[in-house]
């Protein structure tokens, strides 16, 4: 836990990671306080993933650091793990598992047991309304359902710091609703970064944006803020003159 | 250690929720029986010992092992669930030696369900017991060594054929290291290295264990050949994880 409240919950620092002569992510640089919710935009093949990996000490940076709840993700990488709940691209799950066995396997290695685990099951189960399917196998569940195990795992432990690598991709209109709202109700008490292709749902529940491409963060403003950036006041616009300054 | 632990019951749930599990030890068994009865010549020998059923066990581990092995990171790299289970707060090395000890807890499953080979040899003589459990310790050493073999090599790569070939290749490698035709080829040519050669073959240091005989040196051994393999197995997930 941070000891200075006021103090950005997630800092990065100079960031950047090189796979041989390409550099996939350029010298970010960024905070994220306690109440924000970042949406991280971008063209695929951006760098938001590999930032996101970096920050979740999945991927060793090349240069630069970051930090969460003031533990270094390099030095200190298990501290700063234990404050972030994190969902990969993709949601990765085990196949054979059930989703109950499945987030009792998170909550044991997050150190909780007994009717703590299972009070913290139920309720990751309650906020993604995986109630019906907590006996199956994942293997045979649908895509928006693998999703929600990934965001339920991400949830388990009421992390401060929340990185989601797009939690609404694959969800149906109205499971991506429910995701958004449940982003919101969780907003006041915690940093959120997620990045997304659904420029809509920017506006719909982020306190910022920043826009990445190419590696180099190219703009870090409001929602609000960004979309007077173009004539048709429309994000679709900005993000295209953005991440596309040459076709403009 | 703790983690250690949560790591490698998960892991070997896994093998008895898919039929993995079944399949290895119904083959293990069965090619164990044929092995042993038919061509080690169990029945006609009059002797009771369990010789035949040691003389096998690292040549059908040498070819079951890198099977159970070559799934283990592989198959988190093709599901992409290493970047879950490496983001979680466990530190590699618990990651590794989990995943190394579940697969080792499998094959002491395997092991102790070829009972009915004691049960069998009890009831037709009076066998040197103390023998037949110093066999079944050095073949679960033998196991260890193939595993942390097989786990490091799997690391290496997303491709689970890549992984288990290549496995058995390196197994097969300290499993002959003591045999005439590497020793006898290594004297001629460089007869240094035909010594160390003996020193690191797994089929020799087992031998020791089938005659009954526990040596510090020889534990030592299957320990630093398994601590070398999950060290190498550590690193090479820190630098292949992300790719």
């Amino acid at each position: 836990m941070a000891t200075d409240s006021k103090a950005p919950l997630i800092e990065i620092e100079g960031l950047t990671k090189r796979f041989g002569a390409f550099t996939a992510v350029d010298n970010v640089s960024f905070t994220v306080s306690r109440g924000e919710v970042l949406g991280f935009l971008g063209p695929n093949g951006a760098g938001k993933s590999t930032t996101m990996r970096m920050l979740a000490g999945f991927m060793t940076p090349t240069a630069g650091t970051a930090r969460i709840c003031g533990h270094d993700v390099q030095t200190d990488s298990v501290a700063a793990r234990r404050t972030l709940g994190f969902l990969p691209e993709g949601a990765p799950t085990y196949p054979e598992m059930t989703v109950e066995a499945f987030l009792a396997f998170v909550a044991s290695i997050r150190g909780y047991g007994g009717k703590e685990a299972a009070r913290r099951i139920a309720r990751a189960i309650e906020l993604t309304t995986l109630q019906g399917v907590r006996l199956q196998p994942v293997e045979t569940l649908s895509k928006g359902f693998k999703r929600r195990v990934g965001l339920a795992q991400s949830l388990l432990h009421d992390p401060p710091v929340l990185v989601l690598d797009e939690p609404t991709d694959g969800l149906d209109p109205n499971q991506k609703h429910e995701v958004r709202t449940l982003i919101n109700q969780m907003a006041p008490e915690k940093a959120i970064v997620i990045s997304t292709h659904i420029l809509e749902e920017v506006e719909a529940i982020c306190t910022r944006a920043i826009i990445i491409a190419r590696g180099k963060v190219l703009a870090d403003a409001t929602p609000a803020e960004l979309v007077k950036r173009h004539p048709s006041g429309k994000l679709d616009d900005v993000f295209r003159n953005i991440t596309q300054p040459k076709a403009a | 250690m703790r983690n250690t632990m949560i790591v490698a019951r998960r892991e070997l749930g896994g093998y008895f929720a898919t039929p993995v599990a079944v399949v290895f030890i119904v083959i293990f068994l069965a090619l164990q029986g044929v092995l042993t009865f038919n061509m080690g010549n169990f029945f006609d020998r009059n002797q009771a010992d369990l010789a035949p059923f040691f003389n096998f066990v690292p040549w059908v581990f040498l070819l079951l092992v890198p099977a159970i092995t070559m799934r283990l990171w592989a198959e988190e790299r093709r599901l992409g669930t290493i970047e879950l289970l490496l983001t979680l707060p466990i530190t590699q090395g618990q990651a590794v030696v989990g995943k190394f000890l579940a697969a080792w807890a499998f094959c002491a499953i395997a092991l102790a369900l070829t009972f009915p080979f004691v049960l069998t040899v009890n009831y037709l003589g009076n066998p040197d017991n103390g023998v037949i459990a110093t066999g079944y310790l050095g073949a679960l050493l033998v196991a260890g060594a193939f595993l942390s073999i097989g786990s490091a090599l799997s690391a290496a790569t997303k491709n689970q054929v890549i992984a288990f070939v290549l496995a058995v290749a390196v197994c097969f490698l300290f499993a002959v290291a003591s045999y005439p035709v590497v020793t006898d080829f290594l004297s001629k040519t460089v007869p240094t290295l035909a010594e160390v050669a003996r020193r690191l073959s797994v089929a020799e240091r087992f031998q020791g264990f089938t005659r009954g005989v526990v040596s510090l040196r020889d534990i030592i051994y299957f320990a630093s050949f398994i601590g070398f393999w999950l060290y190498l197995n550590t690193v090479i997930v820190e630098h292949r994880k992300a790719d």
